[in-house]
Parts: structure tokens; sequence; C-alpha cells
């Protein structure tokens, strides 16, 4: 089954919003096997000049995986979950995710592109504070993969 | 550690084509789960055999974004700050099958230092990662403001 295409375009306006936590920090490094201190340690960060314990660069995606699941189960989409594999993700930073940050999120589908029985869903989430100040774009390409 | 200033690299003394490094790092069913708790990615594919094998994978595989924070570790341990990573992008190239036999998946990361770029003093490395023979990032690329 193929994803709509008609669905390139749309826009998933902010619906809640994401406090940064340290435990949430600390969970997501420890997650990933690191044991930097700036993701523990409000006095390591600082001293790299950042306001308080930052988050790995990756932990963006937990933030804008929220936002872009709207589109994997907006019914219109035609989105199987189980055949969803990913296939491209980056991240843009202004500046890192830091302790205490209120976050937004925007997500637009940007693309949707079929190829070898395959349906490819192109997402971008605009990541900033309540306040409105742009932090961290992340854009991110979902493979479907086609029935046998 | 990794964070003291001393043995952080600095935008002048670093050269295209210098090594950043290059490590081992294994990815086990447990490092799967908790990476699912941390993300909230709780996709089956990532959990559950019987649902990956019926849907036409190999096995249980990593999630991709472990994979990529994985190799993004060997990024910001070499910069000392993992706030010096102002952008990093990959592709999933190929799957990491972490079978449930004791030792799990094996990735073998290295990266290279690609360009410079004066004004903005920053760098890009250039990461390669591989799992049995197979690359499973590409175009994985990581620009590092240093200082």
């Amino acid at each position: 089954m193929a994803v709509n295409p008609d669905i390139v375009g749309r826009e998933y306006p902010p619906e809640s919003v994401y406090e940064v936590s340290r435990e949430k920090i600390a969970e997501f490094a420890t997650a990933i096997g690191s044991t930097d201190p700036a993701h523990f340690d409000g006095d390591a960060a600082r001293a790299l000049g950042h306001p308080d314990v930052i988050a790995p660069p990756t932990f963006a995606v937990v933030i804008a995986q929220r936002s872009e699941a709207r589109v994997i189960r907006d019914p219109e989409a035609g989105i199987d979950y189980s055949r969803v594999v990913h296939g491209e993700e980056k991240f843009v930073h202004r500046r890192p995710i830091t302790v205490g940050d209120v976050l937004v999120t925007t997500s637009y589908v940007d693309s949707v592109r079929s190829a070898g029985g395959h349906s490819m869903v192109s997402t971008r989430s605009e990541i900033a504070t309540q306040g409105g100040e742009p932090v961290s774009t992340v854009t991110s390409t979902i493979v479907v993969r086609g029935g046998e | 550690m990794t964070g003291t200033p001393a043995t952080r690299p600095s935008f002048d003394t670093v050269a295209v084509g210098d090594t950043v490094a290059e490590r081992s790092f294994t990815l086990q069913r447990l490092d799967l789960v908790k990476y699912a708790g941390a993300s909230g990615d709780f996709n089956v594919i990532h959990w559950n055999e019987r649902v990956a094998t019926s849907v036409g994978l190999p096995n249980v595989i990593a999630h991709g974004m472990l994979t990529m924070a994985t190799a993004g570790r060997l990024v910001t341990d070499w910069a000392g700050d993992p706030g010096a990573v102002v952008e990093y992008g990959v592709r999933f190239t190929n799957m990491v099958p972490v079978p449930d036999d004791g030792v799990g998946a094996t990735v073998v990361v290295s990266g290279v230092v690609a360009t410079k770029d004066d004004d903005a003093r920053t760098v890009r490395v250039d990461l390669t990662a591989t799992c049995d023979g197979s690359k499973v990032l590409g175009r994985a690329q990581a620009v590092v403001r240093l200082p």
C-alpha cells in the first residue's frame, strides 16, 4: 500500500510543550552509552560555557518524533508503522538543547516518493522555545516497506 | 574523562585529513530496550523478534537513531563538548541486526576531518560505520564548532 502523496505540504502545528528535564537528559545520555559530564553535571556544562546541563546532539529526535508521530498516525497518510524503517536523519542546532527549555514543535511533510515498491516520507520538524527562539531543525526520512 | 579543556582539539591545530578516532561499539538487546524507553520509540521491530521476522527483517534491528547516536559519541568525545556539534546528519544504508545470542552486534566507527570553515570556525567530520563489514551509515557528517 503506497503512502498518500496528498499529505505533502501538510503542517502539524504545536499541540503540546516539551519541558526538558535533567532526568530525561541523563536517561537518554545513559541509553546511548555516553558518560560525558556535560549531560549529568551542571558545573561541567558551565565550564564549557553552557548555562546548565545540555542534551546529546541526537536528543532532539525525542521531541521531533513525538511531533512526527502525528504524520504516521494521520489516517489519511496510510502508513503501516510495523513496515516503517528509518532512511535519513539530520539535525541542525542553533544552540544545544538545555535543561529547563520549554519547547514547541511544528512538523511539516516535505515530500512523499515511491521507489522499488517502497514509499519514502520526508518530514521537517522545527523546534523552538515557547518564546519563539528557534533551537533545532530536524529532518527525517522514513521508508515504508512495500508488501510482498 | 571527556570535557576537560586541556584535551579538546582547537580549530587552529586540526587539519583536513586528521583521523578523529576509531572505535568499536557493542549493541545488545538490553541497549535497544533502554534506547526504546529513553527515546519513546517503541516500534516492535526493535524488540520483538516474532514481529520483526514476520515483516521480513532478518532479526530484531537496532534503532537507526541508536546507531547514529553511538557514532556521534566518537565526535562528541573528540570535541570534548557535545554542544559543539552544530549539525549532524546520516543516511541509514543497512540495518544492524541484533541477535539474542549474548554477544549482540558490533558497530565499528571511524571519523576523519573532511573540511574546515575558517569563517565559522567549524570542521566537518565524515564518519564511517560498519557492522559485519557492511556500511550501516551513509553520508554521515557532523559539523563541529571548535574553540
